[in-house]
């Protein structure tokens, strides 16, 4: 069972809400996943209007709703759009992103860790959206979030995960859950950063513009649940060689002929 | 830290390991827990010139053809503790001294000329007599003539780790000696190191303190030496997680005769003690190896390079010793009797750079300033 916040999660997939053709389809998508976690951008919706078209599709009691702050370009910004969806919503969690460069949609690591240090103190459950970097990693757990959210490859890419070496620095460290965000194009992808020992992942754009986002958030869920599952398992190491029955074989010996046995 | 997993507990997970386990194990470039149990595992020890291999391997990567020299640097042999495995126990008949600052500064001077920019203070716990000021004010008088001090004294608290970081203080040792509680229970008889727990906590609060490295250790030959090795691997992850900025080393003491003649409970061979420092090699590829001169110099010769990173050389354990060694109030005899030029000769043979200063007080001047 995942845990952040103290909160449980049965489901390892988040998903996002931007990009689907409708909100029914977001919404069967959603279903389909399986997702208890769902990550909403404050700039696209109206959180004081019950009517809209994407809160008001989607099933609260059974979700976790997730305001982003997508669209800050900077540390007060970020802290503004927080303190706003807390007021409307009622919710003090909140996925943290800065991203002051339109194109790539990057996040500024500097500020992003300025506004997770002044939220966090404000009481927030900070989950932040960041570059694979373990130094910046440890630098947000030190500031007190509630989960790291390393991306895989740019937003939006399909590249899966490039950023690997990185990811597997940042588990491997990591006092808070790890959640692979941004780049996750394939089942596949998803499945190799839950094998990689990730706790989740978040996928948005490879569901909202399948031919069949259903189908594939489908999918999407199978993926997630076997890379878990080859994680628990403990996988066996790829290697360059082959290596059929005794695998210690023709390994490197030291002498150790200078020890006594005393 | 709290709760340790149960020492037998740690015990029934080392002998569960088979040579399955133990091959899956060296064939992984990153050991974990299950591996380093495996590793540490009797099924594990017909393996053991190939964990010699990998782990000179994978020290050979991280640290280079280095080894550290250090040198100890007693300045007291008064303890309140009564601790049964313990040269320097309250109930030892040894002659007892303190130095006096300008001891301490003498014994320093004579380390400084020998070569030695890197010296370990060392004392017995007897914090009325021995607290913090005297310490600080030692740092302060020996901070400009050598690269790093490191203490192993009796544990403080995170405020006086910080006031000594201050004063020139760089690194701070403390063994757990072992993790076993009912064997710790059996053998500190008496006095502040009774509290386990307080003990295992310390080097939580020197790292919290801003210590630049910090040392653990379990003293091998009270209790079964690998389940004290899977403790120190937990203990050394659990701080890694919390204290990232830290630089960490673990000490493998062996227990070496001593007043008191207290007998080793169990027996730790070589050939264990370096079963042991490989699988922690293999377990963590940055941390520091501490091999003292309470090995033989045959010993210490062989394993450079296989996995230590530090070695002592020269020591003398009864403060005072090094300006007057006919004064007695040793902690233990030690095993190699070698001299700085002699031990760094020796590394150098095998083709290793004996590394005298790898610290600058100027880091720690910046800091607190």
């Amino acid at each position: 069972m995942l845990t952040i916040a103290g909160t449980q999660f049965s489901s390892r997939l988040f998903v996002g809400t931007g990009k689907f053709a409708s909100s029914q389809v977001m919404c069967q998508a959603i279903e389909a996943s399986g997702a208890q976690m769902v990550t909403v951008a404050l700039r696209r919706v109206d959180l004081h209007n019950p009517q809209d078209d994407i809160m008001g599709a989607l099933d609260l009691d059974k979700i976790r709703f997730l305001p982003n702050t997508s669209g800050a370009r900077n540390a007060e910004e970020a802290v503004r759009l927080a303190r706003l969806a807390r007021a409307a919503s009622g919710t003090n969690w909140l996925k943290l992103e800065v991203t002051p460069d339109p194109r790539t949609l990057l996040p500024d690591p500097i500020d992003t860790l300025k506004a997770a240090e002044l939220l966090v103190r404000e009481g927030f459950i900070v989950l932040p959206y960041m570059n694979a970097d373990p130094i910046l990693a440890l630098r947000l757990q030190d500031a007190g979030v509630s989960a790291v959210m390393p991306l895989g490859s740019p937003i939006g890419t399909n590249q899966g995960i490039k950023t690997a070496m990185q990811v597997e620095i940042i588990i491997a460290q990591a006092r808070v859950p790890v959640v692979v965000d941004a780049g996750i194009g394939a089942p596949s992808h998803a499945a190799q950063a839950m094998e990689m020992g990730a706790d989740a992942v978040l996928v948005n754009t490879a569901i909202a513009v399948a031919g069949d986002p259903v189908r594939m958030a489908r999918a999407f869920k199978a993926a997630v649940e076997a890379g878990r599952e080859a994680f628990a398992a403990g996988l066996g190491s790829a290697s360059g060689t082959a290596s059929a029955s005794s695998p210690t074989t023709g390994m490197l010996t030291a002498d150790l002929g200078f020890i006594e046995d005393r | 830290m709290n709760p340790f997993p149960d020492f037998a507990r740690l015990r029934q997970w080392i002998l569960r390991a088979s040579e399955v386990d133990v091959r899956a194990a060296l064939q992984k470039e990153q050991a974990d827990l299950n591996d380093l149990a495996a590793l540490l595992s009797p099924a594990a020890e017909p393996f053991l010139p190939l964990m010699a291999a990998k782990s000179s391997r994978v020290t050979l990567q991280r640290f280079g053809r280095t080894t550290q020299i250090y040198a100890p640097l007693y300045l007291s042999n008064l303890c309140t503790n009564r601790c049964a495995y313990c040269g320097f126990s309250a109930d030892n008949k040894i002659s007892r001294r303190k130095l006096t600052l300008d001891e301490a500064e003498a014994e320093a001077a004579i380390l400084h000329e020998r070569g030695f920019q890197h010296i370990l203070l060392v004392s017995g716990e007897a914090r009325n007599v021995l607290g913090v000021e005297y310490l600080e004010q030692i740092a302060l008088r020996l901070r400009d003539r050598f690269a790093a001090l490191s203490i192993e004294v009796q544990p403080l608290s995170r405020e006086e780790y910080a006031r000594l970081f201050r004063a020139g203080i760089t690194a701070v040792a403390v063994y757990q000696e072992t993790y076993d509680r009912e064997m710790y229970k059996k053998v500190h008889l008496f006095g502040q190191k009774c509290d386990y727990g307080y003990r295992l906590d310390t080097p939580s609060r020197a790292a919290a303190a801003g210590m630049r490295e910090v040392g653990i250790g379990a003293l091998l030959g009270l209790a079964d030496w690998r389940a004290e090795g899977l403790a120190m691997g937990l203990h050394l992850q659990s701080l890694r997680k919390q204290f990232w900025q830290t630089s960490f080393t673990i000490s493998f003491p062996r227990l070496r005769p001593a007043a008191g003649a207290f007998q080793p409970l169990v027996p730790v061979s070589e050939k264990n003690l370096s079963q042991l420092l490989f699988s922690l090699r293999l377990f963590d590829h940055d941390v520091g190896l501490i091999l003292s001169t309470r090995e033989m110099a045959r010993y210490r010769d062989g394993m450079i390079g296989l996995g230590p990173t530090r070695y002592s050389a020269g020591s003398c354990t009864a403060p005072g010793g090094y300006a007057h060694p006919e004064w007695e109030g040793e902690q233990f005899s030690v095993g190699d009797h070698r001299n700085i030029g002699e031990v760094s000769n020796a590394l150098i043979a095998k083709g290793f750079d004996p590394v005298y200063k790898d610290w600058d007080r100027e880091f720690q001047i910046s800091l607190s300033s």
